[in-house]
């Protein structure tokens, strides 16, 4: 009878006990990841020792394992783009900083990166920015890849943008990038092809001088 | 967005050299940072707690106190540091916020402390963290509540009643609160005394009388002595129906008064009555007349207005409804199993009393309430099995809401004794400001009478420098406030003199100082303070003869109460300074009152010219007289 009372008693509430998913989380931060020296990454990056302690500052905060898994970094990213749907886009920014790919952002991979965007060369900055296009990594970018990539990118636009977006629209994007970039029309676009357009491109190298002050 | 998605800014600026490539148009001109990117330490002392953090960590939050530029307004040139004089361990847990982007709640701290540092700070409490957020929201309710219950008793009750108001409002409030006036506790408890007459009336009236001469039967009392029952009853009726036309008109809004539990309990008690007096003495309705005087026991809940208890009782089961209500849901369920079981366990015995489902919730209510009355019991054995199982699953099912009932009833009981206890310390508390304020009007008056004002000699000058800075500029102030308004501060007493001055017209040839207080009474006029300052008059005569021309400085302690020659009065000038810091010396002036030239029950000396002000006068000499402490 008791049982019964208990199941009829427990009527108005339904309490449910799932199995933690803190778990997973508490694997992770175990973990923890100590960058290399100070000297050392100074040497490796463009950056001065006091730069690179801000960054580590920051960087050390928001991750106190000292490691960026893929969920954060989405989230981190998404933030900044509350409209759309960033969540695409910042998985390819996640490959591209995983030099490692090891499915995990170290202080490490963070600041070389940061050093090749905000202190690199052009030559290593359009480099760099290949790399993301290209996601399979295999030399080249095909239009599969950068129609992802562009349709990526709009995505974060979010629905509601002037004028309205069409569905061909990133289609239509991706045929001017491959009008410029693919000099030899054989469908994918190589380093050297890449490279060579976009310095042929004035607002192209305008722009990237723009970022430098960004730390 | 949260804090440390501002460290990630840069990088996602940095990364927008992934879109350069596909940018259909030119990038914008990024906006240009002036101030140094160079991080640096800023010391913060709060209190005198020295905390250390980075620029960039307080930047963080730019609209807050620490973020923006507010803390500019604390920066110390000196000791190149910005300063808070505020609580040192609360900024400990604002800090960290900056540092954590989680605010996390102290549980030891008050509740309102926290919340006003939270406000200087500009921190908006809805930040807190989820760990401490129930805590945080369960100690502002209650405090809440807790406010809310010292304002209402604060307001409620014991205030004086407006000046202006209605007989109405004066009648609604002697019911509500009978303390208030001698007239109110008498109906009160006249009618307390009726309710109790009523209801043993109604008791005693089913009791066996001895029967009338020539007959067996045993008459209930009722019937035996019904005229002088039936007078007491009408009595009964008669104020209560009084009281409740009493509170009906008087209540602030009728309806809501009407729809009031305790006006609906009183119209249920006096209804029966009248019922009985229209109906007809028909046999077929009698019966149904006789049922109605059942609610007559109703007249007890009407006790209710006279005790508190009965009150919380009732406010508990109100606020515990859910509960009972649970209570009864899941008995009715119990029951109904139980009896369909029983039923049908015991449907094949001879002469069961088990004759049907109905039947059976009989022996289950009293066997899960563990009555066991024994009228009703099983005979089959699946019977018993299933009887005691009912008896054991009855005593948990009761036992399970009637813990939370009682934590109900505890928690508005110690409620109520709390909102008696305020109001038993609000009065010692009241008292307590009175007094002081006393101190301090009894310190200006002396302030003004030592001449702090005209330079005096040295006597006074000694007394003059023990007083703190505070309290000179303090009465500076209040002198300001003299000369700004033309008029001076008195007391009741010398205010109460001038009242009776005005009344009868007295002109004196006085300074325009004094011509000055002849505008300042206008209302006061009640006999009482004429009365008290012709015998204040009729004392002071044989004083102030000799005082005409001079006003001196008096001091008597207060407890003193020997009479005073003039003489004296010089003499008690050198304690002026011995008894500085005694803080009970008040100023005492010989007043020369200005008795009216055309009153002649007042016997009083004709009035001189009065140089300077006129004082407040103290007569502790005079021990019929009552001691009037001066008051602003």
């Amino acid at each position: 009878m008791g049982l019964v009372m208990g199941a009829f008693s427990m009527q108005s509430k339904q309490v449910n006990y799932h199995t933690d998913k803190v778990d997973d989380d508490l694997e992770l931060s175990v973990v923890c990841h100590r960058p290399e020296g100070l000297e050392k990454l100074e040497a490796q990056t463009n950056f001065s020792k006091k730069e690179l302690q801000v960054l580590y500052r920051g960087f050390k905060n928001e991750c106190p394992s000292g490691v960026v898994n893929e969920e954060t970094f989405k989230q981190i990213y998404s933030q900044f783009f509350p409209h759309g749907d960033a969540s695409t886009y910042a998985h390819y920014l996640f490959n591209a900083f995983d030099s490692s790919h090891n499915e995990s952002i170290k202080f490490e991979d963070f600041v070389m990166a940061l050093s090749i965007l905000l202190r690199g060369t052009t030559t290593e900055k359009l480099q760099w920015t290949f790399n993301l296009y290209d996601i399979n990594r295999d030399g080249y970018i095909n239009k599969e890849e950068m129609t992802d990539i562009v349709k990526a990118i709009y995505d974060m636009m979010g629905r509601f943008t002037y004028p309205a977006l069409r569905t061909d629209t990133p289609k239509q994007h991706v045929d001017a990038f491959f009008q410029k970039m693919d000099k030899n029309r054989d469908g994918v676009v190589t380093l050297d092809e890449f490279i060579l357009s976009c310095q042929e491109d004035e607002n192209i190298m305008r722009s990237l001088q723009l970022f430098e002050n960004v730390i | 967005m949260a804090a440390g998605v501002a460290t990630w800014l840069p990088f996602a600026r940095a990364a927008a050299v992934g879109w350069l490539p596909l940018a259909k148009k030119i990038m914008p001109k990024p906006p240009v940072d002036k101030k140094s990117r160079n991080d640096e330490i800023l010391f913060v002392n709060v209190s005198g707690l020295r905390f250390q953090t980075w620029k960039n960590t307080l930047d963080r939050y730019p609209d807050t106190l620490l973020g923006s530029s507010e803390k500019e307004f604390f920066y110390n040139e000196d000791t190149q540091e910005y300063f808070f004089d505020r609580d040192p361990e609360m900024f400990r847990h604002i800090l960290n916020f900056y540092r954590t982007g989680k605010l996390h709640y102290p549980r030891q701290e008050c509740i309102q402390a926290f919340d006003e540092e939270l406000a200087f700070y500009g921190i908006v409490p809805d930040i807190i963290g989820d760990c401490c957020m129930e805590e945080y929201r369960d100690r502002k309710k209650e405090n809440q509540e807790r406010l809310a219950e010292d304002t209402e008793a604060e307001m409620a009750t014991d205030t004086p009643l407006p000046p202006h108001s209605t007989h109405r409002e004066r009648l609604w409030r002697a019911f509500e609160n009978p303390h208030t006036s001698t007239m109110a506790l008498v109906f009160y408890y006249v009618t307390g005394f009726f309710i109790a007459v009523s209801v043993i009336a109604n008791v005693v009236e089913t009791v066996p009388c001895r029967p009338l001469k020539g007959s067996k039967k045993d008459l209930p009392c009722g019937e035996k002595y019904s005229l002088p029952f039936f007078c007491m009853d009408t009595a009964c009726v008669l104020i209560f129906t009084f009281e409740y036309v009493m509170r009906l008109f008087a209540a602030p809004s009728r309806c809501k008064f009407m729809r009031s539990v305790m006006s609906v309990i009183d119209v249920v008690a006096i209804m029966p009555y009248y019922i009985g007096l229209v109906m007809p003495e028909n046999e077929d309705v009698s019966g149904a007349f006789v049922t109605l005087r059942v609610f007559r026991v109703f007249r007890i809940f009407k006790f209710s207005r006279h005790s508190q208890g009965l009150r919380i009782l009732g406010y508990t089961l109100k606020s515990c409804a859910s509960e009972l209500g649970f209570l009864l849901f899941s008995l009715t369920m119990a029951i109904i199993i139980f009896a369909t079981v029983m039923f049908y366990a015991e449907k094949g015995t001879k002469g069961t009393n088990f004759t049907s489902i109905p039947a059976s919730f009989w022996y289950t209510i009293v066997t899960m309430t563990t009555l066991g009355y024994g009228d009703m019991v099983p005979n089959t054995i699946a019977g018993k099995i299933f009887g005691s199982i009912c008896s054991l699953s009855g005593v948990l099912v009761i036992a399970l809401p009637v813990p939370v009932i009682v934590s109900n009833f505890s928690r508005i009981y110690h409620q109520n004794q709390r909102a008696d206890k305020m109001r038993a310390q609000q009065k010692v508390r009241l008292a307590r400001i009175r007094l002081a304020k006393k101190g301090t009007t009894n310190a200006f008056l002396q302030y003004k009478e030592e001449g702090g004002f005209h330079n005096r000699d040295s006597d006074n000058a000694l007394c003059l420098k023990n007083k703190s800075s505070f309290q000179h500029q303090h009465h500076h102030l209040l002198h300001c406030l003299e000369k700004t308004t033309n008029h001076e501060f008195t007391d009741e007493l010398t205010f109460s003199e001038m009242c009776m001055t005005e009344s009868v017209g007295y002109h004196t040839s006085r300074s325009t100082s004094i011509s000055s207080q002849q505008g300042v009474s206008t209302s006061c006029c009640s006999r009482r303070a004429k009365r008290r300052a012709i015998r204040l008059a009729n004392s002071t005569a044989s004083v102030s003869r000799g005082s005409v021309q001079e006003l001196d400085t008096l001091q008597v302690h207060k407890t003193s109460a020997g009479p005073q020659s003039r003489s004296s009065l010089n003499a008690r000038t050198e304690d002026l300074k011995l008894n500085c810091e005694d803080r009970d010396f008040t100023a005492a002036i010989i007043s020369i009152p200005t008795p009216p030239a055309n009153t002649p029950d007042e016997s009083l000396p004709p009035s001189p010219a009065i140089p300077g002000i006129l004082r407040n006068s103290r007569t502790s000499s005079y021990t019929h007289e009552t001691v009037k402490i001066s008051s602003l």
